[in-house]
């Protein structure tokens, strides 16, 4: 059985939203309709995203870390948010675990986004129906679009490759490999929701560098003692033609 | 949470219903064995209909809470896995019981299903108003379910929840019984006031005991397990949105600590201690004002009770908008 899902590397966000802003650029233009926005350029802007990035502190000053924090859908293999809807429009595709609302059958209970610990459910107010991050189902499995284009909006968007995406069931792919090396871990593992979505933590990158790396002992250079000797008052037959 | 005040008058008003009805089928019990003597004409047909207003009522209230009313049918679809589903479905069975049996009960069709000499239970007005409590105590578990199930809601996972749902539900019905039976049939007051302050009594133990329980609670996710970050010192800088969204406006009261505590004052008031001394002084004084009053009041405290029911509850996703 495929799962589809995002790895996030939060060693490597630096917080751009430049994944949020092609979500909402991608999303609201879709079949479904628009993401409502209300006061784009009012006071208090609001509407609904798939996807948002958060920032948080840690540490005490001055010993802190900035830590971007970005924040979506998380496509549970057990979703608490699917078995309490009670019209059956929030459900898991069987072929690619991805967890969709069928915005036709929501009655805009509110329900799900009240099942759901993450916060990942935002109504539209406009439309009156539950969204959510649908992981771009209506592109990833576009023909028409180069095969290389067939990830998420947010993916593409990246500019640190913080975000990958694939199949978390595959022990092969680039995602497994990355949760299973890098320490990827779900969110509140305490509900037993089992997110598919996985973050990396930070990580210190440090380099020692030892003194004999820098003047190498075993320098095959100067170990072999066959440098090119050039004699400087040799002549050439360009030094004729130069002055 | 931020309490929706749809379904604070849903609740409140069907849970009355249910229990009114429940309070007509107690003095038909009692009558049928030949404990009370049955009231006369009219009594359970315009009772049963109070009732069914009230369920209408709480009907109507439900439809504010949804994005999409006309398509509310589709939400009967998914009763194996959705207590709210099966709330849907058990409201309209329970609507329909409660007005066949104030039909009958009003053209006087009460036949013996089991032959004349059959015991009093086979009369068609008692086994349609026995229908009609399992309806009714199964409507008052899906209420309570509906917040009980939600696992990480912790102030609402605990069986408390139904049996509070239950009792508020049976306490009120009661009460508005006492009241409407000083006009109708005065020599049933005593009965039903004694029910309505035993009932009030049963519910105060059982909130007691959940607020107690919430005051305890230990909260199994934190900002740590939230980000998956292990560190004691995190700061939230920014929460990805400028003018808020609903995720600030869904799952937070907006209200102060204080406000909070003071509704929680307000409805231990108001549901527990005014009825009862008013349902007894009205006993006493044989007021139905005063019954009526008693009535009343308990409603308003029970608003407030289901404000405070909602507000109190924190949801996880609230780690995630540390500064609102
Ligand atoms: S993150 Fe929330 S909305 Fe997404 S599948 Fe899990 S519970 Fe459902
Ligand atoms: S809001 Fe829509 S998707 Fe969510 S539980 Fe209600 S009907 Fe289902």
């Amino acid at each position: 059985m495929t799962q589809l899902a995002l790895v996030i590397d939060l060693n490597v966000c630096v917080g751009c939203h430049a994944c949020v802003t092609n979500c909402k650029q991608w999303n609201t233009s879709g079949e479904a309709g628009p993401l409502v926005d209300e006061n784009p350029y009012g006071k208090d802007p609001t509407g609904t995203f798939f996807n948002r990035v958060q920032t948080f502190e840690v540490g005490e000053f001055p010993h802190t870390e900035t830590v971007h924090f970005p924040k979506s859908c998380l496509h549970c293999e057990d979703p608490p948010c699917v078995p309490v809807c009670p019209t059956g429009a929030s459900y898991k595709r069987e072929e690619d675990g991805i967890v969709l609302v069928d915005y036709d059958k929501c009655i805009g209970c509110k329900y799900c986004a009240w099942a759901c610990p993450y916060g990942a459910r935002e109504i539209d107010e406009k439309q009156k129906v539950m969204k959510k991050c649908t992981l771009c189902v209506d592109r990833i499995y576009d023909e028409s679009l180069p095969e290389p284009e067939r990830k998420p909006a947010c993916v593409l968007a990246c500019p640190t490759s913080a975000r990958l995406f694939g199949d978390v069931h595959d022990p092969e792919s680039e995602v497994s490999i990355a949760i299973r090396e890098q320490g990827g871990y779900p969110l509140m593992p305490e509900w037993g929701t089992q997110p598919s979505n996985h973050y990396l933590p930070r990580r210190k990158t440090k380099m020692k560098i030892h003194k004999d790396e820098l003047v190498r002992v075993d320098n095959p250079l100067k170990k072999d003692g066959h440098l090119p000797k050039v004699d400087e008052n040799e002549s050439f037959l360009e030094d004729s033609a130069s002055w | 949470m931020h309490p929706a005040f749809s379904v604070i008058f849903l609740t409140t008003l069907i849970g009355a219903g249910q229990g009114l009805f429940l309070a007509l089928m107690t003095v038909q019990a009692y009558a049928d064995i030949g404990a009370l003597a049955l009231p006369e004409g009219s009594y359970f047909g315009t009772n049963s209909m109070i009732a069914l207003a009230l369920l209408v009522a709480g009907l109507i209230a439900s439809f504010f809470h949804l994005g999409h009313p006309e398509r509310a049918w589709r939400s009967a679809a998914m009763w194996r896995t959705s207590w709210l589903s099966r709330e849907v479905i058990a409201l309209p069975i329970f609507m329909g019981l409660v007005f066949v049996y104030g039909l009958l009960h009003y053209l006087g069709y009460n036949p013996n299903l089991f032959g004349e000499n059959a015991p009093p239970q086979g009369e068609l007005t008692y086994l349609v108003g026995l229908l009609g409590v399992v309806a009714a105590f199964a409507l008052f578990i899906c209420t309570g379910m509906i917040y009980g199930c939600l696992k990480f809601l912790q102030e609402w996972n605990t069986p408390l929840t139904p049996i509070n749902y239950t009792l508020f539900g049976i306490a009120s019905g009661f009460t508005l019984a006492t009241a409407l039976t000083a006009w109708m049939a005065p020599t049933l007051v005593n009965f039903y006031g004694g029910w309505a302050i035993a009932f009030t009594v049963l519910a105060f133990i059982t909130r007691s005991a959940s607020l107690i329980r919430n005051q305890r609670i230990k909260h199994r996710s934190t900002l740590a397990t939230a980000i998956g970050v292990r560190h004691a010192q995190i700061q939230q800088k920014a929460q990805g949105a400028m003018g808020g969204s609903f995720n600030t406006r869904e799952f937070f009261h907006g209200k102060t600590a204080a406000f909070l505590k003071s509704i929680k004052w307000v409805f231990l008031v108001l549901v527990f201690p005014v009825p009862v001394l008013l349902l007894a002084l009205g006993l006493q004084n044989n007021s139905a004002t005063l019954l009526g009053l008693a009535f009343a009041i308990q409603y308003v405290g029970l608003l407030a009770e289901r404000w405070f029911f909602f507000a109190q509850a924190k949801h996880p996703q609230n780690l995630y908008y540390q500064t609102i």
